[in-house]
């Protein structure tokens, strides 16, 4: 197997009883990358890293972790890697400081220069008893425990949902610094604005399938821009042009969004027509995720409605 | 009986046992007092310190409600509650019919027990921080309440006057009834209660007067080893059972040689006991060890269940993402739980043998009873390796493991009465076990039993190994 490659799906299926959590899912992480993993609540992506993690077995398909088998060779591969949760679930009579040793050297060890300034920086008390903690500082345990230890890959699932902004910038500083050392991060949010600045490539998952893969420049090609004009004089053949979206036109004022590839040639209809100003907007992470789920987010309610 | 200075410090003063009411008041006084007391407790703590601990108290105050609202709310909620417990009590006493005035003071009595030790819990839930030390602290004065009566009621009597309990058994109803001890226990609950309220209005919310006590910023050694990590997880029921055991096994053994007395003339009792042979104070004890075997059954199950708990409450998946086997992690807790079984059988014939030669004045009996208790071990460990199965097998429905000792239970108690096939009874593993002392250690028996523990322990611990976790 490619030396680059750390995580390595192709086919994955996990069904629990008639329901098909994972379809066919197929993931790929590179060596030294942060690769964000998106998708609603319900995609199947808690449901990958278990998988990953060796905690629940695969139905089908191939999973390559590290260059080894998730199930079979777990305790093994985890010395490699460390997981933070979205909920973390930590002994009610077990200290802050406690739980990041017992995690940590569960792991096969922590830097402890590392460890303390992360206390420090993520100002956790590591004297308080876990049943004190609030979600925010039950997450900081297990970041601080998971940052700390000497492993080459970071499984995190929706890791900063609990916290502040002040304590999401100083994760993410960690997060770089962990990349730069050439390490790799799989990094499963739905916060956006963290994922477009952390990740270098992004999956996006729908009910168990990768529908999008690729750099974010890449998937913002695939997409639309928001163009909006004053001209000197109204645009001609803009109506008809193939790639345009959602046209309005206001007499010399024009407002569309056009496929990216199609770009070029719309702003030429509009220096034809003479360009009085002009904002463009890249298509967001957030407008990705809704053209994918832009129905499913409609449907929801009365999803839930008939369940 | 009266005589026993063991039941006189389980129960209270022995008055007019021969009377229907005498005997009510006198096995039922202090314990009602307990049961008034942890009702309250809990009542009190669950709508008090255990809501504001958990923030959902902090919604309520933010709406139009004063700021007492829900603590008075809720200890009004407890002294309703005691009301009707004692009302309870008191009716069913005049129904039977018993002396009015009696039936009411025994009544009077319990919801005012129900009463003071509401207001000391409104007071502890003030003092601490959380709700776990609200609880131990409540726990701990009840518990002191209890004990002051029981040392007084044996020889010294100024100790039961300063216990709330002793103030309710010091009305004496059904031997000469007196009211003014009630007004003791009314004072109280007042002082109590008023106590709890100064508290409140100088404390901040989500706070109390003590201050919760840091614990250790690193871990020790030992926590990082599955072994280590289930000791630490489990050693405060472990302790809880070991003295609860011990304590059973005391007051089981502080009737010493009056089980003739105990079982009076009753023929009945007689056939049950002598059946298996033997004299019948052996004979009673072998059947008092079998029941503290079935009871220590009931940790050996909450002991085999805990990994189970664990994987409810979602803290097993952040180990097993370490480098921490899932073989290694389950041994952890099923070690545990096998010397846990031990030792809380091992104190519980300890406790036999001290209460036994505490009233006989035999000291060499202290050690008679131990292997006699453990000579259950087997059967015991089967029960917890049936629950180790279905943790294993089938998770979900793991809780139904406690019906294994249900259906022991039923084989002792009710086998003959139910005329049980043979067969039946024996799928009991207790049913094959020797019923030490009355008759004698078999080695066979210990071992195959043994042997199934092992293999069902064995066959959990495999499929834990293949199932999906989480």
């Amino acid at each position: 197997m490619a030396d680059t490659s750390v995580i390595e799906i192709s086919g994955l299926v996990k069904s629990f009883g008639a329901h098909r959590a994972l379809d066919e899912l197929d993931l790929e992480v590179s060596r030294g990358e942060i690769h964000g993993f998106l998708g609603p609540n319900g995609a199947g992506k808690s449901t990958t890293i278990r998988v990953l993690l060796g905690l629940l077995r695969k139905d089908s398909g191939d999973v390559r972790l590290l260059g080894g088998d998730p199930w079979h060779d777990a305790a093994d591969l985890h010395r490699r890697l460390a997981y933070v949760p979205g909920e973390v679930n930590l002994w009610p009579g077990l200290t802050g400081g406690e739980v990041i040793d017992l995690l940590g050297r569960l792991r096969g060890g922590l830097d402890e220069g590392l460890r303390a300034e992360l206390v420090e920086r993520f100002e956790l008390d590591p004297t308080k008893k876990a049943r004190s903690y609030s979600k925010g500082n039950r997450q900081k345990v297990a970041l601080v425990a998971a940052l700390a230890s000497d492993v080459e890959l970071l499984l995190l699932d929706e890791p900063t949902s609990g916290l502040d902004p002040i304590m999401e910038s100083v994760f993410q500083d960690y997060v770089d610094a962990f990349r730069d050392r050439g390490n790799t991060v799989l990094l499963s949010s739905h916060i956006l604005a963290e994922v477009e600045r952390l990740c270098d490539r992004v999956s996006i998952i729908r009910t168990g399938r990768c529908v999008e893969s690729g750099t974010l420049g890449e998937l913002r090609h695939l997409t639309r821009t928001s163009v909006t004009a004053e001209l000197a004089r109204p645009p001609e053949g803009l109506a008809d042009m193939p790639g345009v979206h959602g046209l309005w036109l206001d007499g010399n004022r024009a407002m569309f969004e056009v496929d990216t590839v199609d770009l070029d040639r719309a702003v030429g209809v509009l220096h034809r027509a003479g360009i009085v100003s002009l904002t463009s907007q890249p298509p967001t992470l957030e407008e990705l995720f809704l053209r994918h789920y832009g129905d499913e987010i409609t449907e929801s309610p009365e999803a839930e409605a008939s369940a | 009986m009266e005589s026993n200075a063991g039941f006189i410090a389980m129960t209270g003063p022995a008055r007019a046992l021969n009377t229907v009411g005498g005997q009510v008041t006198w096995q039922s006084a202090a314990f009602g007092a307990i049961a008034a007391g942890l009702m309250s407790m809990f009542l009190v703590g669950r709508h008090t310190r255990a809501e504001e601990e958990s923030g959902r108290d902090e919604m309520l105050r933010a709406a139009a409600v004063g700021r007492q609202s829900t603590t008075a709310a809720a200890f009004l909620t407890a002294l309703v509650a005691n009301t009707v417990l004692g009302a309870a009590v008191a009716l069913s006493l005049i129904a039977y019919p018993l002396e009015l005035a009696d039936s009411l003071a025994l009544g009077v009595g319990v919801a005012l027990c129900g009463f003071f030790f509401s207001g000391v819990a409104l007071l502890s839930a003030q003092l601490t921080s959380t709700t776990r030390a609200m609880y131990g602290l409540t726990g701990a004065v009840i518990g002191l309440a209890y004990a002051l009566r029981a040392i007084g009621d044996v020889g010294s009597p100024v100790l039961s006057w300063m216990s709330p309990i002793g103030w309710y058994q010091a009305m004496h109803p059904f031997s000469g009834l007196r009211w003014w001890p009630a007004l003791l226990l009314v004072a109280a609950s007042v002082v109590a209660a008023g106590a709890a309220y100064v508290v409140f209005l100088r404390r901040d919310y989500g706070s109390g007067v003590f201050a919760a006590r840091p614990g250790p910023p690193r871990a020790a050694r030992g926590l990082s080893r599955p072994a280590g990590l289930a000791w630490r997880l489990q050693r405060g029921t472990v302790l809880g059972w070991g003295i609860g055991m011990f304590l059973g096994g005391v007051g089981y053994g502080t009737l010493g040689d009056d089980v003739d007395s105990l079982l009076g003339d009753s023929d009945l009792a007689k056939d049950m006991f002598v059946q298996s042979g033997g004299a019948l104070v052996d004979a009673f004890y072998s059947t008092m060890i079998l029941t503290l075997a079935l009871i220590g059954a009931g940790f050996a199950i909450s002991s085999a269940l805990r990994p189970h708990g664990e994987e409810d409450a979602g803290r097993v998946e952040a180990l097993l993402s370490t480098a921490l086997r899932r073989r290694d992690w389950l041994l952890g807790h099923v070690l545990v739980t096998v010397a846990g079984t031990v030792l809380v059988l091992l104190v519980a014939g300890l406790g036999m043998g001290v209460g036994y030669a505490l009233v006989t004045g035999d000291g060499e009996a202290v050690a008679d009873y131990v292997l006699p208790t453990l000579g259950h071990l087997p059967a015991v460990l089967v029960l917890a390796a049936v629950a180790r199965l279905m943790f294993g097998v089938v998770p979900r429905a793991a809780f139904l493991s406690w019906l294994g000792l249900v259906f022991c239970l039923v084989v002792m108690l009710f086998a003959e009465v139910f005329r049980m096939p043979q067969w039946l009874q024996d799928v009991s593993p207790f049913e094959h076990l020797a019923l030490m002392p009355a008759e004698d250690f078999a080695w066979a028996p210990f071992v195959a039993v043994t042997a199934v523990a092992v293999a069902l322990s064995v066959a959990g611990q495999i499929a834990f190994h293949r199932r999906d976790v989480g």
